[in-house]
């Protein structure tokens, strides 16, 4: 199992208990560094990359008890295995580790088996949590990745106000059918990669692809304070950057792309929909629908962006907006007037 | 409280898990070390500080374990639980318990 072999920080402000944990550490073939009170501990843990802590509770300057509360405060070090390592007595004071984080107490004089049992099985369970969080990366979106960080995992919804952009490439199909697939491939690679900048520089997510086309979302699940507005400023720099991209594949002789895009603000519900095995960040409503039919309706009223009247309230410069007047919606009862820019 | 100086088990079984070369340094660093914390304890009891005071008895209890040094370890056991709350610590009787301990830990590594 030379995989889960790892770098330990050992915080004891004794020198013989630092020396022998050490010792008993790397005879587990485990790297160690030591740490003489808390305070030094939290530098190094701010400096360097560690996969696991022991940590005495006894000591200086800051003692083992605010070292956990440290390291739970820190969103980049709470996922961190700390197993403490101690001669304090009283059941009161292990449970209060155990509260405060920690994964396991030994008592001191440390056992060697115990401690080898114990290291190999934090650390595997870190090298796990390590895995999933860099696949939570890569399926879902940093946001998401953090919300689920912070708020655990669990099904259900929030309603909240926030801006939902549809856009897609126009015609795609037939245009690609014209590419070889590894060419469609690449071009929508180069897509996404402009699509998501847009969104994310503009405190954006994308939280669905089919296709050519995505989803994104403006206030959730971090608030913003003027979703429609950032919404709008994505779409603005998504056809900057298409423009651009056209400029590219005409150069190169390539089709160039068109894109269409359509955004709503209001209430939406947002949350995890799935099941406990297998669940994605969603966002459902009226607002939802209302941005996918603005989008298709780019196509019929020959417009790059249409936006709904709310999204428009939202702007600083709303009479830029050209009003299209009483635009009928399949699943809209009334008529509505929407905006183009 | 009649415990023997040096419980010789606990000290081969620290050899048997770190090595007998390894075993030897570590004592004699506690050797080294041992000294320091006693006279932090001592000051802080004169200084009144019942925090410094728990700190350096634990110490000296968790290193003495270590080496199976039990009466040290039952004094400063005793020290760190009690404090500086109650009835005066017994310091003549730690120096007499330590100077035991040292003399028998210095000869098993010795021997």
């Amino acid at each position: 199992m030379a995989e889960a072999l790892g770098h330990v920080l050992i915080v004891d402000d004794n020198k013989v208990n630092r020396l022998l944990l050490a010792r008993n550490v790397e005879l587990l073939g485990h790297r160690s560094e030591a740490a003489e009170n808390g305070k030094v501990a939290m530098e190094r843990l701010r400096a360097e990359t560690f996969d696991l802590i022991l940590l005495d509770i006894e000591m200086p300057e800051m003692d083992g008890f605010e070292v956990l509360a440290a390291i739970k405060a820190a969103p980049d070090l709470r996922d961190m295995p700390v197993i403490v390592t101690s001669s304090l007595e009283g059941l009161e004071n292990i449970v209060r580790c155990i509260e405060l984080g920690a994964e396991d107490y030994l008592p001191k004089p440390v056992n060697q088996v115990l401690l080898g049992a114990r290291l190999s099985s934090s650390l595997e369970k870190k090298r796990l949590r390590d895995e999933q969080k860099r696949l939570l990366d890569r399926f879902a979106t940093h946001e998401v990745a953090l919300d689920l960080q912070n708020s655990g995992f669990s099904i259900g919804g929030k309603r909240l106000t926030a801006s939902v952009l549809f856009c897609d490439i126009r015609d795609f199909t037939a245009l690609s059918e014209d590419l070889p697939p590894e060419a469609t491939i690449e071009l929508l690679n180069t897509y996404y990669t402009l699509m998501f900048d847009a969104v994310s520089s503009n405190g954006g997510i994308v939280n669905l692809m089919i296709g050519d086309g995505l989803m994104a979302l403006f206030g959730a699940p971090q608030p913003l304070a003027n979703p429609a507005q950032s919404a709008v400023a994505a779409a603005g720099e998504m056809f900057g950057m298409i423009t651009v991209l056209n400029q590219e594949q005409r150069a190169a002789g390539a089709p160039e792309i068109r894109l269409g895009a359509g955004i709503a603000t209001g209430e939406v519900v947002a949350g995890y929909a799935g099941t406990d095995d297998r669940a994605a960040y969603t966002c459902v409503g009226k607002t939802v629908n209302l941005a996918a039919r603005l989008e298709a309706h780019t196509k019929i009223a020959c417009r790059r962006i249409l936006i709904d009247e709310q999204t428009r309230n939202g702007l600083p410069d709303s009479a830029k907006a050209e009003k299209i007047e009483q635009v009928e919606f399949k699943g809209f009862s009334e008529a509505l007037d929407i905006f183009a820019l | 409280m009649s415990a023997s100086p040096l419980d010789p088990a606990v000290f081969a079984e620290l050899q048997a898990a770190t090595g007998a070369d390894f075993a030897a340094e570590l004592a004699a660093t506690f050797l080294e070390e041992a000294p320091g914390m006693i006279a932090q304890l001592k000051q802080a009891a004169a200084a009144g500080d019942g925090d410094a005071f728990r700190r350096a008895a634990h110490s000296l209890k968790s290193n003495a374990n270590t080496f199976g040094a039990t009466a040290l370890a039952a004094l400063a056991r005793q020290m760190e639980l009690s404090g500086l709350g109650g009835p005066a610590p017994d310091l003549a009787a730690l120096d007499r318990v330590y100077t035991r301990a040292d003399a028998a830990l210095r000869g098993l590594l010795d021997g």
